[in-house]
């Protein structure tokens, strides 16, 4: 139980962080100060708000079981090109979506783009689709509360309330705070993590024996040595992965927290820094996720290895539900928790708990983005600003993200969790696919409505499609996958145990390329905005 | 001519990140216990931080920069 205070001490620190931005923006009721903290964040807050919105759950709790296992590839694949790619688009189009927001007044990427491409009921469309591969982020942050709570009392708290305190706490620093208080709580979640995720991998690796003696028998045993080289993943997949972080861009939560910044020089920090903060977090959580495999006396790590072996031994002859039964026995997302019960003292625990908590929690962010987006690109856009006002505005946004976080935890209570992580994992796709949006908007003069309307159908339809196919045609067990198509001898489409794969990539790469195409060839056929609209962009 | 190069500095950066020359082996491992593959990812997080710095000090959009600050200028004495 004494983990679960320090996390309730953390809740409530946050909590009042975000009734103190409240307090400071009192009297203040304009959209632009509630939804972007007045365009004024400085260059600390900055950095680590905007790493904070993108460090959830997954980060943590995720990369250390994809690391627990596939071992030491989950750095390459989700960190260091994450670490290249994201800050490189956040130099190239973050800064000059700031400069445009500055400029033109934008909140939002669909007003951009409704301004930018001389449409209406275009931008509506893409409102509708990047708000449905957002909702996911927020039900499982949610959920992921519910759970955390759950362990780390030990039991005590039932998971629908602990989804419930987690979902009320994060509900009110966003209602009251906006997008001040949503940055203050990301800042102070991140430098938490990264005081603590250093102290972590000390203290577990001292409670270990150190890590020199576990590496060495690691690659003594012919099961785990593969685990500290990338051999299980081929280097199309691994080569796949770079197009993934192409998504952060698009996601309008981040796009949103570009428009934050007071001046652009606040960017510079930001780029140069965001591989190094990425390189800080995931290093040790991936290592304590390979490492993990080492424990041999926390039992539940033990079972999570038994059912790995059982479904590479026997789940060839298993029927696909055994084998999805299986695979979640496997699945290592909680080994970070296990090894912390195991190895640090409970004071420490709890404190790291209330790290795991905050990263968990990341979903506030996504929340406040949706209210903004639903306030500017639908409530304004339609008509009701100018018919109520800003301060109407405001109070739709705020009943908006009570709305949106009652309806969230009403899904996490009754949806089992597995399908909201597929959701997740086609969501980072299909904002990868979105991204060629962004580029056309900002670099290509000849872009068209229909070239991004293309794009955006486009976009829907492989994610539904990927979806559909990965739902018919069950999950091989590990090894060769399912062809179920070919063309002249060649691996169209296959069922990987991991996925799907398209002529050996992951769907995210032919999702992107076809985006690209789409964008030229549609824009190429279809007549410009109007001379005036392009000069206020190039 | 400064921009080329750091095109160029970045398609090689994207490229390198492909060590397929690692792919099979854990040896040496570095401080005894990091598997050389995870180092050398590692290694790549930090140039990229060092890209990211040429990318600023180098090629950094101060046009536009120019154009907000000439535009609130502008604002200003309107007001």
């Amino acid at each position: 139980m004494i983990p679960a205070i320090f996390v309730f001490l953390y809740l409530a620190a946050v909590l009042y962080i975000g009734i103190f931005a409240f307090r400071k923006a009192r009297g203040r009721e304009r959209p632009e100060d509630y939804f972007l903290a007045n365009r004024s964040l400085g260059p600390f807050v900055f950095l680590f708000s905007l790493f904070g919105t993108n460090m959830t759950a997954f980060a943590i709790l995720g990369s250390s079981g994809h690391a627990f296992s596939n071992g030491i590839v989950t750095f390459g694949l989700m960190a260091s090109s994450s670490g290249l790619v994201i800050p490189l688009t956040i130099f190239l189009m973050g800064t000059r979506v700031w400069a445009l927001g500055k400029k033109h007044g934008f909140m939002t990427p669909v007003q951009m783009f409704r301004d930018r491409w001389e449409c209406g009921h275009i931008g509506t469309f893409i409102f509708v689709v990047q708000a449905v591969l957002l909702v996911p982020y927020i039900i499982i942050g949610i959920m992921g509360g519910g759970t955390t709570l759950n362990v780390i009392s030990g039991g005590l708290v039932p998971y629908w309330f602990g989804g419930a305190i987690v979902a009320l706490v994060v509900m009110s620093y966003v209602f009251f705070g906006g997008m001040r208080g949503t940055a203050w709580v990301n800042t102070f979640q991140t430098i938490l993590f990264l005081t603590f995720g250093v102290i972590a991998i000390v203290v577990i690796g001292v409670g270990m024996g150190g890590f020199r003696s576990a590496a060495n028998a690691m690659l003594a045993s012919p099961a785990l040595a593969p685990l500290l080289t990338r051999e299980r993943i081929s280097p199309l997949y691994y080569f796949s992965y770079t197009f993934i972080p192409l998504s952060a861009i698009a996601f309008p939560h981040i796009l949103i927290f570009c428009l934050t910044a007071e001046k652009m020089n606040h960017f510079k920090k930001t780029v140069i820094f965001y591989p190094l903060c990425i390189l800080a977090i995931w290093l040790p959580c991936v290592f304590l996720g390979v490492m993990a495999n080492r424990v041999a006396d926390v039992p539940q790590i033990r079972a999570k290895q038994e059912a790995r072996r059982v479904l590479a031994t026997q789940g060839k002859t298993m029927t696909p539900e055994a084998r999805d039964e299986l695979r979640e026995q496997a699945a290592g997302d909680d080994v970070i928790m296990l090894l912390l019960q195991r190895y640090a003292p409970l004071w420490l625990a709890g404190l790291l708990g209330a790290g795991i908590m905050a990263a968990v929690m990341a979903s506030d962010s996504q929340i406040l983005a949706l209210s903004t987006m639903f306030t500017e690109d639908v409530f304004a856009f339609y008509g009701g600003k100018r018919r109520f006002g800003e301060a109407v505005q405001v109070h739709t946004g705020r009943i908006f993200i009570v709305i949106i976080t009652i309806v969230a935890y009403l899904v996490a209570l009754r949806a089992p969790e597995t399908i909201f992580e597929l959701a997740i994992q086609y969501a980072f796709s299909g904002f990868a696919a979105l991204s060629p949006l962004l580029m056309a908007a900002l670099f290509w003069k000849g872009s068209t409505k229909w070239g991004a309307l293309a794009v955006t159908i486009w976009t829907a339809a492989s994610v539904v499609a990927v979806a559909v196919f990965q739902h018919v045609v069950p999950a091989p067990a590990p090894g060769p996958p399912i062809v179920e198509w070919s063309i002249g001898g060649a691996e169209a489409l296959t069922r990987t145990p991991g996925g799907t794969a398209v002529f050996g990539f992951m769907p995210v790469v032919p999702m992107v390329l076809v985006s690209v195409v789409l964008m030229l060839v549609v824009s190429l056929l279809t007549k410009k905005p109007e001379q005036a609209t392009i000069a206020k962009y190039f | 001519m400064k921009r080329v190069l750091l095109v160029v500095a970045t398609v090689v950066l994207y490229l390198l990140h492909q060590d397929f020359w690692y792919w099979r082996t854990a040896h040496p491992l570095v401080f005894g216990f990091v598997p050389i593959g995870l180092f050398y990812q590692a290694c790549f997080s930090v140039a990229a931080a060092l890209l990211m710095w040429l990318l600023v000090k180098f090629a950094w959009p101060t046009h536009l920069e120019e154009e907000i600050e000439q535009q609130s200028a502008r604002e200003d004495s309107a007001n």
